[in-house]
């Protein structure tokens, strides 16, 4: 059933995970997971709740570190990288959070420009002009700049933090659930909105779903993960009428089931 | 005659029940009751007591205050001797009760923050070390621990005659502790004048160096440079002054201890046992404050390859001010008005020194209503600063 994703590349992978490990606790988050993906290509990411897909993509972005294997970014391995690198990878990553993450401290304009402020690459002047320059691309206008996330609606929090994960052209963008608490009309428009800005840019996009209709329309390749496993991984369009329905099952019935808790510990020791 | 009841625009057809079911009527006819009476009982009370009074040939009257006091102070911050008048008497324990407080606030702020920062450290003794500190203190009156800390100090020194010396010029005895001090010196004035114009500077660099960045995003090294004008500006103003070097020794004279600066066990334990108390409370209101931060926002922060230092600053703390500042302010409250059981302990405070002088003029009513006003007056000025300071620190919202 599962197929090895590296076979079907031929020009190098512009980001690829090999063999990563994730445990929290007693419970492994992520078992021996690889993935491969071209520049400019897009992967869906589907699966029951915990299967350890918002792991991947917080160790993706470097949130957590992995206890085994490596990821390669444009060919350099990320996964042991020390602090000032990381600010250099984060350039080249941008996330959407499932609940947005806003920082509710600092106006709309200070959020989506929050590296370039900090880090001096920008003028306040010039960050927020850039700022407000992505607002347009993600439909929102130009005086929602000066309002705190608290003021948006949830529509519009989701566009901010789209612009946020853009503001520094990033190669790869990943997307934790860009949909999830949205109407289906809004759904569409947002997806639609996504795709639309990372055809433009050339942005590679890496994306959880829940939605596998939507995950085999719009996405070129397709990831299916099962308690902390890669599970199934190919180009959409091999997906035929009996993969799709086993995998819809699968998603389904596990979905359906009981509900597996991820047994480790919250972190709540931010100070170490 | 013929006028028909109830006419629209008639007043006389609305009658007495009427007025009295009409909503808005009604609110101001509670109000007036509710004042009358309140008045009615404060009449029934001053009238009473003035009569009480005068039955018992008590003058009533601020006067006494220009009195001559005729007692005492161990310890006061300005002029003082047994001659001088009720109302300095009173002013040294005010100023005693405000260096109590203001210590006892700045200390139980800087220990509660580390003990609140500890609880949610990694370490697991350091946690758990933390956590006995908070549970310990926390639980026990506080009256009880300045007892305490009085038993204690006295008890765990030794006579003036054989006094500690850790550092060479610092003594700790049973009769507390005692350090040099520069003698006075008009270079001293100078330092100080200096120190506030230093302030004045930097407060101008800081805007000017906000304005440069906020149009170049360029950063100033802002603290390196305000301590090296505070710095500056000091040692220049004291070797203008002409470098004084003199110091007030303490040393051991007859049975006592004379020279240098003492701090006394009585206001040693008043100080400890109110920060230690205070802290632990602190402690739970800044844990409290940064988990009612999502970790989302310090995931946030780290996907922008934000370090956690500049995270906790610009993020975090801003989030957690808005949830610690009102029930810090309770406990600054609460520190301030504790301070008056530094009078079971001995220590000369603002209601201390009112008991004695109640006891000798006889005019109880008098001294209560002004320790009562100083105690109300501190604690809203301390609250009206807290309500700037979460006014500053809170979101811009709307």
């Amino acid at each position: 059933m599962t197929t090895p994703e590296t076979s079907s590349v031929t020009h190098p992978a512009l980001i690829s995970v090999e063999h990563l490990s994730k445990r929290f606790g007693s419970k492994l988050a992520l078992d021996d997971v690889s993935l491969s993906l071209p520049k400019g290509e897009t992967l869906a990411i589907i699966g029951p709740s915990a299967a350890g897909k918002s792991v991947l993509m917080k160790c993706l972005v470097g949130i957590y570190g992995a206890d085994a294997g490596k990821i390669i970014l444009d060919g350099d391995d990320v996964s042991q990288t020390n602090a000032p690198k990381r600010a250099a990878w984060a350039e080249r990553i941008g996330m959407l959070f499932q609940q947005n993450a806003l920082f509710d401290s600092l106006k709309v304009w200070e959020n989506i420009c929050f590296r370039q402020i900090e880090l001096g690459t920008l003028s306040r002047k010039d960050a927020k002009e850039h700022a407000v320059h992505l607002l347009g691309l993600v439909g929102l206008a130009a005086e929602s700049a000066d309002l705190t996330p608290g003021d948006l609606s949830g529509g519009m929090q989701k566009r901010v933090g789209v612009a946020r994960a853009i503001s520094t052209d990033p190669a790869i963008l990943l997307l934790d659930n860009p949909t999830a608490g949205l109407d289906p009309v809004l759904s569409n428009h947002i997806e639609l909105m996504i795709g639309k800005i990372a055809e433009q840019r050339g942005t590679t996009v890496i994306s959880i779903t829940n939605d596998m209709q939507i995950a085999r329309t719009r996405y070129q390749n397709l990831m299916m993960m099962h308690d902390g496993k890669v599970y199934w991984s190919g180009k959409t369009h091999d997906i035929d009428d009996a993969h799709n329905e086993h995998l819809t099952q699968m998603l389904n019935g596990s979905s359906q089931g009981p509900i597996t808790m991820r047994t480790g510990k919250r972190e709540d020791h931010v100070f170490s | 005659m013929s006028k028909p009841q109830n006419a629209p625009g008639d007043v006389r057809s609305k009658g007495l029940v009427d007025y009295l079911n009409d909503e808005n009527v009604r609110a101001v006819l509670y109000q007036i009751i509710a004042i009358g009476l309140i008045v009615l009982a404060g009449w029934y009370l001053v009238s009473n007591t003035l009569y009480n009074l005068e039955q018992q040939n008590i003058s009533t009257g601020y006067g006494f205050l220009d009195l001559e006091a005729s007692f005492e102070i161990s310890e006061t911050m300005i002029d003082y001797s047994a001659q001088s008048s009720y109302a300095t008497a009173l002013m040294v324990g005010l100023l005693n009760t405000v260096k109590v407080s203001l210590l006892g606030i700045i200390l139980c702020t800087i220990i509660g923050t580390i003990f609140g920062i500890a609880r949610l450290s990694s370490n697991w003794i350091v946690r758990k070390l933390a956590t006995v500190y908070v549970e310990t203190f926390r639980n026990i009156p506080v009256l009880l621990q300045l007892f305490f800390w009085y038993a204690l100090i006295p008890g765990a020194f030794p006579h003036p005659r054989d006094a500690l010396e850790p550092i060479p010029g610092v003594l700790l005895t049973s009769r507390g502790m005692y350090m040099p001090v520069p003698e006075p010196d008009a270079a001293y004035t100078l330092m100080a004048i200096a120190a506030v114009i230093a302030c004045a500077v930097i407060y101008f660099v800081k805007k000017w160096a906000k304005k440069r960045q906020d149009a170049t995003g360029q950063p100033f090294p802002m603290f390196l440079a305000g301590l090296g004008i505070f710095v500056g500006f000091v040692l220049l103003a004291y070797l203008v002054g002409g470098a004084p070097t003199e110091l007030s020794m303490p040393a051991l004279k007859g049975f006592n201890i004379r020279g240098g600066y003492n701090i006394s066990p009585e206001f040693m334990a008043v100080l400890i046992g109110l920060t230690v108390y205070t802290s632990t409370y602190v402690a739970e209101v800044v844990r409290s404050g940064i988990q009612a931060v999502p970790n989302g926002q310090w995931e946030a922060a780290d996907s922008l390859g934000i370090r956690r230092s500049v995270a906790l600053r610009k993020v975090i703390l801003p989030q957690s001010m808005r949830v610690a500042i009102p029930p810090l302010t309770n406990q600054y409250l609460n520190l301030t008005k504790n301070s008056s059981l530094a009078v079971a302990v001995g220590y000369p405070d603002l209601v201390s020194v009112s008991n004695t002088t109640m006891n000798q003029t006889g005019q109880a009513i008098e001294a209560i209503s002004i320790f009562m006003s100083i105690y109300l007056g501190l604690s809203l000025l301390t609250s009206l600063f807290m309500n700037w300071f979460n006014k500053k620190m809170a979101l811009v919202e709307r």
